[in-house]
C-alpha cells in the first residue's frame, strides 16, 4: 500500500500536514476546539529534534512562533475565537516584519466565550481584519480531512514563498470530525523552504530589499548576517523610518506580495461548475453539506453545482466571478450572517441573484436548510 | 574589539532626549559583551516599544524590535528555537512590569536562559510621561496630576518569587556596576533579571520638579547603598543594589533537550 493510511481527526491531519511540511516549532495555549493540535506536537515534535512549548498566553505564543521562525524555523500556533482576537496584534507584527509563520484557528461560535464546543464560520473578516491597519493576508480552509492536510502544507508553502503569516481557518466540524487520511510518501507532495540569502559573510544584506520578483531571502538570526527586525515601518536596513516614500513603498509592498499572486495562493475546488445554472458557494464544513445537496440534485436532474473556496483571503473574485455570472442564482452556504455572501456580492455583476443560506446556532447546516433556501429561489415554494 | 564596533552608527544620532539614562545602559551592557569576549554574530538582543526599547536598533546584533511588552515573548522564541544564542532582552519599567507583566514572571517562572534588562525611569517617556508601575505613590506624572496613588511593584522581590534564578540592582550613576553585573548575568545558566535604576528628566524630572540630570544622578547615588551594608541599617529606606539572587536551578532548553531525548527512544506510532 502506498503512503500511510490514518483515521484521524481534523486537528490532528493538521499536524500530520504541518510535519509532512517541516514545521519543527510550536508554540500554543490549550483552548477548545483547538487543543488537539497542540497535544499532537507536543508529543510528535520532539521525537525529531522538534521543539514544543506551551506558553503562558495567547499572546505569547503568537509572539514565540515569530521569534523561533527568524532563527529559521518553520512554525506553527493554533487556537480557536478568542485566542485568535488575541493573538491579531502580533499577527500584524508577522505581516509588517514579513516573518512566515502559519496560525490554525479552529473556529468556534462567537463573540466572546461564545459556542466554544460547537462550530461556526465567524471569523471570516476577522481573519481579514482583525490586526489593525491596511494590509494583505492569506487563509485558507478545508472541508475534509485529506485536504485539511493538504492544505496545511500548502499554508506552510505559501507562508514561505510571499514572507507571510498564513491562517488556517478551520472549523469546530472538520477540526473534530474523523475520517480516512492517506499520508505520501515525502516528496510526493513539494514542500518549499525557506529562501536563504546568498550575500557572502562580510558583504552588506540588505534584508527589506525586495529582488526583482519581490521576494526577500532572509537570513537566520544567529548565522553571519546581523540586521533589525522591528514592527515599525522601516527601510531596506529594517531600520524604522517616516520617511513618506518610504512608507508608501513598503505599504505598496505588503499588499502587491500577496495580491498580485491571485493564481498562486488562490485555491478553490470545482463540482459540477461547467453547466451549472444554481452555483452554490462555500467552504469548510458547511461545503459538505452543500456537495451533498449538488449530488441529490444532480439525482434528478438540476443543475446545480458548488464552487467550493479553499482560500478565502485574498479572496478569490475572479474565480467566482467566472462561475457565478454564468449562473442564474448563487447560493452562498455558510455558517455565519453572511461574511463571504458579501464578498461574494462584491465579486459578481448582478448582487441581486446572490442569496445566503446560512445557520448561526452552532450546529452544522443541513441539507434541508439549503434544499428549503433553494426551493424557495427557484420558485418551487416551501 | 572597542566597544564602539558594537554599535550601529549608521542609525545613530539615537532618538533619546539630553540627559536620558538609558546611553549609559547601552555603554554597561556592550562594555559587558566586550568583555565577556563574545562574538557578535552569538547575540540576540530583543526589546518591546517604548525609549528603552529603541536601544537594540543601535547595536550590531541579531536585533529585534517587537511590540510593547511581549519582548519575553519572541525571545522566548528565539531562546528556545535556537539555543546557541546568547538573548539579551532590554525593556522599560511601563512594558516589562505593566503591560509585560504576565511575560515577566513566566519567564521568571521558566527559568529560560535570557538576561531581561529592566530599564526603570518610572516613567513612560516615549508617550509623554504617564506613570507606570514603578512610578510609586505620590509620583506627578501626566495621568497623575494630583500625584500618584499606585503602589509600585518592587521588581527583585517579583522577580524572585516568580522564580528567577539571577536577580539584581544597580542604577547609571553606577556605571562600571552595570557592566559587572551584565557580565554575570549574561554568564548565568538561567532566566536573570537586572534593575537598572534610570533617569528621564524630560518627563519624570520635570513632572516632578527636579531640576536636572545631575540632581537625579545624585538621587541615585545617595537612595541606593550595596546589599547589607551599614548604611542600609543605619537607614533602611535606602534602595539596595547589587546581586540578590544568584541559584542554580534546571534550566529550560536543557530540560527539553530531555524530552527530545526520551521522544526519539519512542518509536513512531
Amino acid at each position: 500500500m502506498e503512503g500511510n493510511i490514518k483515521f484521524v481527526q481534523g486537528n490532528e491531519a493538521c499536524v500530520e500536514g504541518a510535519l509532512y511540511a517541516g514545521c519543527n516549532f510550536f508554540a500554543g495555549y490549550p483552548i477548545t476546539p483547538s487543543t488537539e493540535v497542540a497535544e499532537g506536537l507536543a508529543s510528535r515534535l520532539p521525537k525529531n529534534g522538534g521543539k514544543f512549548i506551551q506558553m503562558e498566553d495567547e499572546i505569547a505564543s503568537m509572539c514565540a512562533i515569530i521569534g523561533a521562525s527568524l532563527t529559521g524555523a518553520k512554525t506553527m500556533t493554533a487556537t480557536s475565537g478568542p485566542g485568535f482576537s488575541l493573538k491579531q496584534e502580533a499577527l500584524g507584527y508577522a505581516i509588517m516584519a514579513e516573518i512566515p509563520c502559519v496560525i490554525v484557528n479552529v473556529q468556534r461560535g462567537g463573540p466572546s466565550t461564545g459556542n466554544p464546543t460547537h462550530v461556526a464560520q465567524g471569523d471570516v473578516m476577522q481573519a481579514k481584519w482583525g490586526t489593525h491597519g491596511d494590509h494583505s493576508i492569506v487563509a485558507m480552509t478545508a472541508s475534509n480531512i485529506q485536504d485539511v492536510f493538504e492544505i496545511t502544507i500548502e499554508a506552510f508553502n505559501i507562508a514561505e514563498t510571499f514572507r507571510t503569516p498564513v491562517i488556517l481557518l478551520f472549523d469546530e466540524i472538520v477540526g473534530h470530525m474523523r475520517e480516512k487520511l492517506v499520508i505520501p510518501e515525502k516528496g510526493k507532495i513539494p514542500v518549499i523552504e525557506r529562501l536563504r540569502t546568498s550575500v557572502p559573510p562580510g558583504t552588506d544584506y540588505h534584508p527589506y530589499f525586495p529582488r526583482k520578483d519581490g521576494r526577500l531571502p532572509m537570513s537566520d538570526f544567529g548565522g553571519e548576517h546581523r540586521y533589525n527586525v522591528t514592527g515599525l515601518f522601516h527601510d531596506m536596513w529594517g531600520f524604522p523610518t517616516d520617511k513618506p516614500e518610504l512608507v508608501h513603498s513598503l505599504m505598496r509592498h505588503l499588499i502587491d506580495k500577496i495580491d498580485t499572486h491571485p493564481k498562486h495562493i488562490c485555491k478553490t475546488k470545482k463540482h459540477f461548475l461547467d453547466d451549472a445554472e444554481t452555483v452554490l458557494v462555500s467552504y469548510g464544513a458547511s461545503a459538505r453539506t452543500a456537495l451533498e445537496v449538488v449530488n441529490y440534485s444532480r439525482a434528478r436532474d438540476r443543475k446545480v453545482g458548488l464552487l467550493e473556496l479553499q482560500t478565502i483571503w485574498p479572496f478569490p473574485k475572479d474565480v467566482v466571478a467566472e462561475y457565478c455570472d454564468k449562473a442564474k442564482r448563487v447560493v452562498v452556504v455558510e455558517m455565519n450572517m453572511g461574511q463571504v455572501m458579501e464578498q461574494v456580492k462584491a465579486s459578481v455583476q448582478c448582487p441581486a441573484n446572490v442569496f445566503l443560506c446560512n445557520r448561526y446556532d452552532g450546529t452544522l447546516i443541513n441539507t434541508d436548510d439549503v434544499k428549503n433556501v433553494l426551493r424557495v429561489i427557484e420558485g418551487r415554494g416551501f | 574589539m572597542p566597544v564602539q564596533d558594537y554599535i550601529r552608527k549608521r542609525f545613530f544620532p539615537h532618538i533619546w532626549c539630553g540627559g536620558c539614562g538609558h546611553g549609559i545602559v547601552l555603554q554597561g551592557m556592550l562594555a559587558a559583551i566586550e568583555e565577556l569576549g563574545i562574538n557578535k554574530k552569538d547575540v540576540a538582543m530583543v526589546s518591546g516599544i517604548g525609549c528603552s526599547s529603541r536601544i537594540v536598533g543601535y547595536t550590531d546584533f541579531h536585533t529585534l524590535h517587537t511590540l510593547h511588552g511581549r519582548a519575553l515573548s519572541f525571545a522566548t522564541g528565539v531562546k528556545f528555537s535556537k539555543p546557541s544564542l546568547n538573548v539579551i532582552v532590554p525593556m522599560g519599567d511601563g512594558d516589562a512590569m505593566a503591560i509585560g507583566g504576565n511575560h515577566f514572571i513566566h519567564a521568571c517562572r521558566r527559568n529560560i536562559d535570557m538576561t531581561a534588562v529592566i530599564m526603570n525611569n518610572r516613567i513612560y517617556g516615549m508617550t509623554g510621561g504617564q506613570f507606570s508601575p514603578l512610578s510609586g505613590q505620590g509620583i506627578y506624572a501626566t495621568t497623575a496630576p494630583y500625584s500618584n496613588i499606585d503602589y509600585e511593584f518592587d521588581t527583585v522581590e517579583l522577580a524572585r518569587g516568580a522564580g528567577a534564578t539571577f536577580v539584581a540592582r544597580t542604577t547609571v550613576f553606577h556605571a562600571t556596576e552595570i557592566t559587572s553585573i551584565m557580565k554575570k548575568a549574561i554568564q548565568h545558566k538561567g532566566f536573570s533579571v537586572v534593575e537598572v535604576l534610570t533617569q528621564c528628566p524630560t518627563y519624570f524630572g520635570r513632572k516632578n520638579k527636579i531640576k536636572g540630570t545631575t540632581d537625579m544622578m545624585e538621587w541615585f547615588k545617595t537612595n541606593t547603598t550595596a546589599i547589607g551594608s551599614d548604611a542600609k541599617k543605619a537607614n533602611p529606606s535606602l534602595i539596595e543594589r547589587g546581586i540578590f539572587v544568584q541559584t542554580e536551578k534546571n534550566e529550560y532548553c536543557k530540560a527539553y533537550d530531555k524530552i527530545i531525548e526520551i521522544a526519539s527512544k519512542e518509536k513512531e506510532a
